[in-house]
């Protein structure tokens, strides 16, 4: 039941098995582990080749610790996370370091992101040098195809950061993560930082990379709108869980956890005809130290029944390609 | 309504990029905006050229005895009269300059030099690292820097080049908080994870991204520091754990004045004066340098 779901027409390139990342909080004077907080707690998933799954969800609900856990930028307390059948937690560091050409990330923030002191040759230089992808000759041609593949001119290569606006950085970035040829992006909310029109634009550009390099993105947002426009399939974290997981139209259409239904009625709906029942949830997110017993949603959730306060819900499959994690749901 | 979204591979106009002016330039205006800190940079200038330039300079040599012209005041020959071997004051002064700076630098590179290393190590790694090396450094700052370096030349033996590793060791602590603290800051922002993720192993994470994005702070220390490592060694060099004679290092040259504070105060005070003035220098420039490049380091 615990499996997430299987696609037998695609393969899959990661797997993430039992990730679990618990930070510890130390207290008193000998700075002893006093407890844990549960950032991400016991999540399973799949990431099939192509394909771009989104992971949503509110502030702190453990979606960026995932995607940080994958890329080992923050080592996991728990879990396996396979990469074409190789368990990345279990490499060395040495190990680890080769294998990340094949994994990269786009940050959140452009403007911290890149080395205030490196120009545009030397930040794609650094990243064409490091996993010796390119011979040190044909660099200087490699940085000026990467800049045209984002849409920046070959003259701006000696530019440096804070010569360019926000959203140009952030394409400064992308090829950054296009210079080691990877096979999996991780978009750590890549366009949360723009402006709206450039968002669009940034959004856009990934999805063209997308269908010319056949990269699989994971993409985290908390914003449902590029999660909608971006996404194949979808994912909805709540308090360090996975609370469903679908293909991006069935979980648009036909919601069914509490709580993913009440992400999907706060989208405003630009029909003033159109009357949308807006669910409001009430109180705030636990704390990850304590989390709930049982469902952790059953605390805010308006059809909660004893069951839920008692019984951890497993991740059931709706269909082929809905799975959710609600004993109230209709299977 | 359709919602018309540009062509993304077409280039950004060039006037996005609008040039701001560099950090470089922000820098130097700020500094040169602060009248203070111009003026000590002055001072710091002039010394270091009398220090390069004392061979030409100097009228006499500064070793050369002459025991007719004993503790002669100020005058047209000896514009800071005489010593109580008759050595001209103001050569030897101007040999002392040397002396001076090469011990401040030689003993702010040696406290730089390992202070930056143990406060990189400490900041990046953290852990046990951090622990066993912040403890060591808390030992040394637990001590009064001249007591310290009193005990470090008693041991070594008194010579000059003594005091230059003395001021050096007390002033590793000093650089390796600032360090550390500065690493610490540094290693989270998201480009040492962009690095990372690249691939970049922790040598070149350390010394190629995080070393050049904490200069500022080391900068700025290492100004103030100069003075500092100027003024122990003066006074170690005063109480005789220094500069041996005939050397004319200011500290020897202030307690060997001492002697005669009555008879021909001219000894003890153009010395005095030099050191003061260095220091005081370096001190205010040290302050505008860090007004000008990190105006949050204010303390």
């Amino acid at each position: 039941m615990m499996t997430t779901q299987t696609n037998p027409t695609k393969k899959p390139l990661l797997e993430v098995k039992n990730l679990k990342q618990h930070f510890p909080i130390k207290g008193g004077i000998l700075g002893r582990t006093v407890n844990h907080v549960k950032a991400v707690d016991d999540i399973s998933f799949t990431i099939h080749e192509g394909e771009t799954l989104s992971i949503v969800g509110e502030s702190g609900c453990g979606k960026s610790t995932t995607g940080r856990a994958i890329l080992r930028l923050d080592e996991p307390t728990g879990g396996t996370v396979l990469f074409e059948g190789q368990d990345l937690l279990a490499m060395s560091k040495k190990q680890m370091r080769d294998m990340r050409k094949h994994l990269q990330v786009i940050f959140q923030d452009p403007f911290a992101s890149l080395n205030p002191r490196q120009s545009v040759s030397a930040i794609l230089g650094e990243a064409l040098a490091i996993q010796n992808i390119v011979p040190a000759h044909q660099r200087r041609e490699r940085i000026i195809e990467l800049l045209g593949y984002v849409g920046l001119r070959p003259d701006q290569i000696d530019r440096f950061p804070h010569e360019f606006s926000g959203g140009q950085r952030q394409r400064i970035g992308i090829a950054r993560a296009l210079a080691m040829q990877p096979k999996l992006i991780i978009c750590d909310e890549a366009v949360s930082a723009l402006d709206v029109s450039i968002q669009a634009q940034v959004l856009n550009l990934l999805k063209s990379l997308q269908k010319q390099f056949k990269l699989t993105y994971l993409f985290i947002s908390h914003d449902l709108g590029v999660v909608r426009h971006i996404s194949d399939r979808v994912m909805v974290m709540y308090l360090g869980k996975v609370v469903e997981i679908a293909d991006k139209k069935s979980l648009f259409d036909n919601p069914q956890h509490p709580y993913t239904q009440a992400l999907l009625s706060a989208i405003p709906v630009p029909d003033i005809n159109k009357k949308q029942e807006r669910i409001i949830l009430r109180g705030d997110v636990p704390s990850p130290i304590n989390p709930p017993q049982g469902c952790r949603f059953h605390t805010r959730c308006p059809y909660a029944i004893d069951r839920c306060k008692t019984e951890v819900p497993g991740l059931t499959s709706l269909h082929d390609t809905h799975q959710v994690a609600c004993h109230l749901a209709q299977v | 309504m359709k919602v018309e979204i540009a062509p993304t591979n077409q280039a950004l106009p060039p006037k996005a990029a609008a040039a701001r002016p560099s950090k470089w330039r922000t820098f130097y205006r700020k500094l040169r905006k602060n009248k203070l800190a111009m003026v000590g940079g002055c001072i710091v200038i002039f010394y270091i050229a009398i220090a390069l330039l004392a061979p030409f300079i100097a009228p006499y040599d500064p070793y050369e005895i002459d025991l007719v012209n004993k503790l002669k005041p100020p005058s047209a020959e000896h514009w800071m009269g005489t010593d109580d071997k008759g050595r001209d004051v103001l050569s030897r002064l101007l040999y002392g300059t040397q002396l001076s700076m090469s011990v401040g630098f030689v003993a702010v590179f040696i406290g730089a030099f390992f202070g930056i290393i143990l406060g990189l190590l400490s900041g990046y790694y953290g852990g046990w690292v951090d622990t066993v090396i912040s403890r060591i450094i808390d030992v040394l700052l637990a001590f009064p820097g001249i007591l310290l370096s009193l005990a470090i030349v008693s041991a070594l033996g008194p010579s000059l080049f003594n005091v230059m590793i003395a001021v050096g060791i007390f002033s590793i602590p000093v650089f390796a908080r600032i360090v550390r603290g500065s690493t610490l800051t540094v290693k989270k922002l998201e480009y040492i994870d962009a690095i990372r993720s690249l691939g970049a192993n922790d040598f070149i994470i350390i010394f190629r991204h995080i070393f050049p994005n904490i200069l500022s702070p080391i900068i700025v220390q290492a100004t103030m520091r100069l003075a500092t490592a100027i003024l122990s060694a003066a006074g170690l060099s005063f109480l005789g754990l220094g500069a041996q004679p005939p050397l004319p290092e200011w500290g020897a040259m202030l307690s060997n004045g001492r002697d005669f504070l009555f008879t021909a105060p001219h000894l003890a005070m153009f010395p005095g004066f030099a050191i003061a003035t260095l220091v005081l220098g370096f001190n205010i420039f040290g302050d505008g340098l860090r007004d000008a490049l990190d105006p949050r380091m204010k303390q």
